[in-house]
């Protein structure tokens, strides 16, 4: 699969779906050359089995990418390649233009693992303890903790709305309370990109819709490019700006409504999906 | 009292100790909180187990055995690090491998300089009288070395424990991170080899950390509660092995795993 896709990243048809994206539109205007993610021709191989065959699509700043497809689709081993976790057997990530491998500013890539919610359980810190080593990559050895860097942890305590549990310990937190911080924790390193995988996986329905109402408004205030990882088709059709299915191969790539189509939904799962969307 | 307290400070050999344990008393659980997090306790104990080597060796070759497990260890911790990063065996049994294969190669060594065999127990168990001034010097400039590179490091070392794929996706370098670790656990491991005893060390690296956890407060709370029970247990222990003329390591252990127990009570009624 080559970049042209069906649906490019064309900015003033984005603007036009999301009214709330015009302005950071406008004010991003120079990078819109560059795309903020661009991942050509990625091949990933475990043992015999192709995992990822031939990958290629860009991302625009300020884009809401939804990946979706079955499991061992290779959503999660994507997303690693992309983070720099995993090495591609072939093929290149860049960041603003930049291969992944020299790209310094790696902590302006946020990161909201899938396990967020189970692991932390029983480790011994508060939620502002862990927000705030979100900034431990920007500071680096030397430094010390500066004003600067407490204002963006407090900034990134009230967006995730964790502020008012900030001395709580991690352990005492439901599943949906501690994927919250795991978000702040992002957000404290001030991101240009966020990557979640399986965002919902540890919280109820209630929860979900209002979590994908506070990932809407971090992409369309803040001007976040925000790729998440999802099972839960419906959810993630209904909000993101642009769809790519993943099933070893790129089936499909382009506005939510394109992949809805029939013939796409057979090529990822094998079988006719009806989509009942919520709400 | 006051006489009581100090008349432990008439004898050279104790002053040395106390001061060589207050520093072990530090050192240990601020490196313990990362292995315990990590579900890496075994480590400190493997490192134990392989510094015995060095010890054999220094007896054998008339070196100084603290220098020789000092050595030692710090080359086995690169070797088992090594071993884990390439995953070709599961971390634990890496662990497991290397503090068997070293037990059976420090008892082969110390059968064989046979004469030597007496002294062997007081590496083993820890043994106050045996702290001497240059021993103390060494312990104290490698203490101070690893305290400071550990006071550098601590953010980044929070940062890995926490999510090791998250710090990497970051851009952190956590292979290097995870090596220093390591090595600051081995020279832990032989600072405290005289006082604690090879086999009694990992207790104090682990037992005062998970008994600050048991409060289930912030990690900085954790680290000097963990800090706190490390130095009463070492002071502690350090009179009673004197006054009662005990093992020292065993005491101090036996002292920490008290605390251990009377934490686990106090939270539970919470």
């Amino acid at each position: 699969m080559n970049n042209s896709h069906p649906q490019n990243h064309d900015h003033s048809t984005h603007a036009a779906d999301h009214p709330g994206r015009e302005l950071e539109q406008k004010s991003r205007a120079p990078e819109h050359a560059t795309p903020a993610i661009e991942v050509t021709g990625v091949n990933f191989k475990a043992g015999n089995s192709q995992i990822l065959k031939d990958i290629s699509f860009k991302v625009s700043p300020g884009d809401y990418l939804g990946i979706i497809g079955p499991n061992g689709g290779g959503k999660t081993t994507l997303i690693k390649i992309m983070l720099g976790l995993l090495k591609p057997d072939s093929g290149t990530v860049k960041y603003f233009g930049t291969d992944l491998n020299k790209y310094r500013e790696r902590y302006e890539i946020g990161y909201v693992p899938q396990k967020a919610s189970e692991t932390e359980g029983r480790f011994p810190a508060t939620v502002e303890e862990v927000v705030k080593s979100g900034r431990t990559a920007r500071i680096g050895l030397f430094k010390r903790f500066s004003s600067d860097d407490r204002r963006a942890v407090d900034s990134a305590m009230e967006t995730a709305d964790v502020a008012r549990f900030s001395k709580k310990t991690v352990s005492k937190l439901s599943g949906g309370e501690r994927q919250r911080v795991m978000i702040a924790r992002a957000l404290a390193s001030e991101p240009k990109v966020l990557f979640m995988d399986e965002p919902t996986v540890a919280v109820d329905v209630t929860t979900q819709e209002k979590f994908y109402d506070f990932l809407d408004l971090l992409n369309q205030k803040m001007g976040l490019t925000i790729l998440v990882v999802s099972h839960d088709i419906a959810a993630v059709a209904k909000k993101v700006s642009t769809v790519l299915c993943l099933n070893q191969e790129m089936v499909c790539h382009g506005k939510p409504a394109l992949f809805m189509k029939d013939e796409y939904m057979e090529k990822l799962y094998g079988k006719k999906v009806n989509l009942i969307l919520h709400g | 009292m006051a006489d009581f307290l100090f008349e432990i400070f008439r004898y050279d050999f104790m002053v040395r100790a106390f001061l060589a344990g207050l520093i072990i008393a530090v050192i240990a659980p601020l490196i313990g909180i990362f292995l315990v997090i990590r579900r890496y306790s075994l480590m400190a104990d493997t490192l134990a187990h392989v510094s015995l080597v060095g010890v054999a060796i220094g007896l054998l070759t008339n070196n100084d055995p603290i220098i020789t497990a000092t050595a030692t260890s710090v080359i086995s911790a690169v070797g088992i690090e090594r071993i884990r990063v390439h995953g070709k065996i599961f971390g634990e049994s890496v662990l497991a491998l290397f503090l068997s294969a070293s037990l059976a190669v420090a008892s082969v060594l110390i059968s064989m300089a046979k004469g030597y065999s007496v002294n062997i127990i007081g590496y083993l168990f820890g043994s106050i009288t045996t702290v001497g001034t240059a021993e103390l010097y060494y312990i104290a400039v490698l203490g101070i070395v690893v305290l400071g590179t550990l006071l550098l490091i601590y953010k980044q070392l929070f940062y890995i424990s926490f999510d090791e794929d998250l710090a990497r996706a970051s851009g952190i370098n956590t292979k290097a991170y995870n090596l220093v670790l390591i090595v600051l656990a081995a020279l832990t491991v032989t600072l405290s080899m005289r006082i604690v005893g090879v086999l009694l060390i990992g207790a104090l690296m682990v037992i005062p950390v998970i008994t600050a956890m048991q409060f289930g407060k912030s990690f900085k709370k954790t680290v000097w509660m963990g800090v706190g029970f490390s130095l009463l247990s070492v002071v502690a222990g350090l009179y009673i092995s004197y006054w009662m003329d005990l093992a020292s390591g065993g005491t101090i252990v036996v002292v920490a795993l008290i605390f251990f127990l009377v934490s686990l009570f106090i939270n539970r009624k919470k």
